[in-house]
């Protein structure tokens, strides 16, 4: 186990730079996880740490050591690919134990080793199958395996969930997170699925563009997002983004699109006619009197929640409510953010302007 | 609507002819799909090889109806020391023109795997000797060995390496080398080509898989490339075997089985006696003789490609 420190890294192919000088300060024992849409330099960051890719410029340091020139066999870390990457010749018990035979491990600690991973992953009696003869999740578990066997300094995960259906990903997201608990084995996880990232890390990292644009726990950026950008990709259904400007007449409000007044617990000094997005989370939605007019296009139950789509202003925006309204098309509703928990960025920057 | 239709379908049903239902029966229709290729396998595979057997039991010349003679041909064969020196000829022929032919055609698709500038227009350019026709270069290779003429003696001469010519194709050494070049020259692209193909269905996340796991260059060709090649190399090496074997163009044209029928393969020697000097029924006996080392390269090519275990689907549990 060991910490693991990304100090202003650079990632350049050609004249195309794809990273722009990254810092990741990760934590002994920490499961962090990278998020960020297709393009956002994620995968990139993870096969630089593994060796696979080089460092354009800046460091990357493993516990006390700068690994910008050390070779991947020699970082001590383990990596889980996306498809897995087993080796289809090999049982289940040879691909776990490859690197230990390469590392000229006796037959006894391999079996030893093989055992009790196969053991705590449940893949004793698939030890001596192919991957061909296994299921999705039983593959997945095998290249975790292969990964725990060498008990390295850290865990690499590349979208390890990506291949699975949405059952089984559940399931994996909850034996993975157990697993960490478990073995307390730094780990390093790239996603683009931000409830994978909510419910597994402890520290987020959301990139975009090749920039880190938050780091935090999962709770942090759920209640501050430092942006529209890391507004909009956590949580779901996504948070609504509605147009406007600041007043500060007396009271502070927000006028929105087609001159909708909703109400904002407070707005910094001097902001007044300031051009600003207004976000507010489906869920913090309630039905009140003194709400916004809306009109209901769409209701879509799920059973435990309904997720109501309606047009506030000549905007669409989602609603989420677990208790059971009568809904139908074309109803007018009033609806109210809670104030204390919207959020306003500002138009031009997409920073965030309230506390 | 469907009252109407049923009583409708029925009588049509019986008024079927016997044509009509072979036209669309599966099994029927199956068959007539097969014919023609049934039939040209027929006519031109199992009818000749059937009738160079039966040849081969006959004293049949050019010109004149054969009689059986049982083994006769075989008994003179048994005796006969050219043919058993091109036995041997064509085993060494095809043994070490193989081995290379494997040995060059892998480093070479291995080269050709990696990442390099201009990638395309190498792969074109290593199939050249592939589709020049075979006459063509067994003359170009004649000219290159030639002894007095030769490119390669006058080169070296040239450098102050040897005095005289070599004389390639008139010692019987130097003419089984040459010709043992000139076939793996033909035959090297056809292996690069195909174990490049099984080279490029293999993922490169084994190899970063197997590089993080520690694996070296070497380790990585060991334990991820030659296994998961050897299902494609049972067919390639079969098909060059086979090949090799039964080669006469090249050696016709570059030796005609000299000197002292050093380059005497089983087919040109097969050719010599039958077509040359009219003896059908022997030279059919040599080439019969040929069947045996064919099916034993088969056999072993079947055993290597039996499907391996890690190559089955989820059956045997």
């Amino acid at each position: 186990m060991s910490s693991v420190q990304i100090r202003d890294v650079r990632k350049s192919f050609g004249n195309f730079e794809v990273l722009h000088g990254v810092t990741i300060p990760i934590e002994d024992g920490q499961f962090v996880v990278l998020v960020g849409p297709s393009g956002c330099g994620k995968s990139t960051l993870l096969r630089m740490l593994a060796g696979l890719e080089n460092i354009t410029s800046g460091t990357i340091s493993i516990g006390d050591r700068v690994v910008n020139n050390v070779q991947p066999k020699e970082r001590d870390i383990a990596m889980v690919f996306q498809n897995y990457a087993l080796y289809p010749h090999m049982t289940v018990a040879d691909n776990m134990g490859f690197s230990l035979k390469l590392r000229n491990a006796s037959s006894d600690e391999i079996n030893k080793r093989v055992k009790r991973a196969a053991e705590i992953l449940a893949l004793s009696p698939l030890l001596d199958r192919y991957p061909r003869q296994l299921s999705g999740g039983q593959r997945q578990r095998v290249a975790m395996g292969r990964a725990i066997v060498r008990d390295p300094q850290v865990f690499l995960f590349d979208e390890p969930l990506s291949n699975l259906d949405a059952k089984l990903r559940v399931a994996m997201r909850t034996e993975i997170k157990e697993l960490h608990q478990r073995l307390k084995t730094t780990t390093v996880y790239v996603t683009h699925d931000q409830i994978e990232a909510m419910t597994m890390a402890d520290k987020i990292v959301v990139m975009h563009d090749g920039i880190v644009e938050q780091m935090g726990t999962p709770l942090e950026l759920y209640d501050k997002p430092d942006n529209q950008f890391v507004a909009g990709f956590i949580g779901s259904p996504a948070m609504n983004f509605l147009k406007g400007h600041v007043r500060l007449n007396g009271v502070a409000t927000f006028e929105g699109p087609n001159g909708v007044k909703l109400p904002l617990k407070s707005a910094p000094a001097g902001s007044d006619g300031r051009p600003a997005v207004y976000g507010v989370r489906p869920e913090h939605f309630t039905i009140a009197d003194d709400g916004a007019e809306a009109e209901i296009i769409v209701v879509e139950p799920t059973g435990s929640e309904t997720q109501v789509f309606a047009k506030v202003g000549g905007e669409q925006v989602v609603a989420v409510f677990r208790e059971r309204h009568q809904f139908n098309p074309g109803d007018k509703v009033r609806l109210k953010p809670d104030p204390s928990l919207v959020h306003l960025f500002d138009d031009a920057t997409g920073k965030r302007m309230n506390a | 609507m469907a009252d109407v239709a049923i009583p409708r379908a029925k009588p049509q049903m019986s008024e079927d002819s016997a044509w009509t239902q072979l036209k669309h029966n599966r099994n029927w229709l199956g068959f007539w799909f097969m014919v023609p290729a049934m039939a040209f396998l027929i006519f031109f595979l199992a009818y000749p090889l059937g009738l160079g057997i039966w040849l081969s039991f006959t004293d049949t010349r050019i010109g004149r109806v054969g009689h059986f003679i049982a083994t006769e041909n075989y008994e003179w064969l048994w005796d006969d020391s050219i043919f058993w020196l091109s036995v041997f000829n064509t085993l060494l022929y095809t043994f070490v023109a193989s081995a290379l032919k494997f040995a060059i055609g892998l480093y070479l698709a291995l080269l050709l795997n990696e990442n390099m500038p201009f990638k395309a227009m190498l792969r074109a350019m290593v199939l050249i000797p592939f589709i020049v026709p075979t006459v063509l270069s067994a003359l170009a290779f004649w000219w290159i060995f030639d002894s007095q003429f030769s490119i390669i003696s006058w080169s070296l001469k040239h450098l102050g390496l040897i005095n005289q010519n070599i004389n390639f194709l008139g010692d019987t050494t130097w003419a089984r080398i040459c010709v043992i070049f000139a076939n793996i020259w033909r035959g090297v692209p056809f292996v690069a080509i195909t174990l490049l193909a099984g080279l490029q269905t293999v993922s490169p996340s084994l190899y970063e898989a197997a590089t993080l796991d520690g694996a070296t260059r070497w380790q990585n060709f060991r334990y991820i490339t030659y296994p998961l090649l050897t299902p494609i190399i049972a067919v390639v090496m079969t098909f060059s075997v086979l090949f090799t074997f039964t080669d006469f163009q090249l050696i016709w044209a570059m030796t005609r089985g000299g000197p002292v029928n050093a380059t005497h393969l089983m087919a040109t020697l097969s050719y010599q006696r039958a077509i040359i000097a009219g003896q059908l029924g022997e030279g059919a006996a040599i080439s019969s003789a040929m069947i045996p080392f064919l099916l034993a390269a088969i056999m072993v090519s079947w055993f290597g490609l039996q499907r391996r275990k890690w190559q089955q689907g989820e059956s045997n549990d």
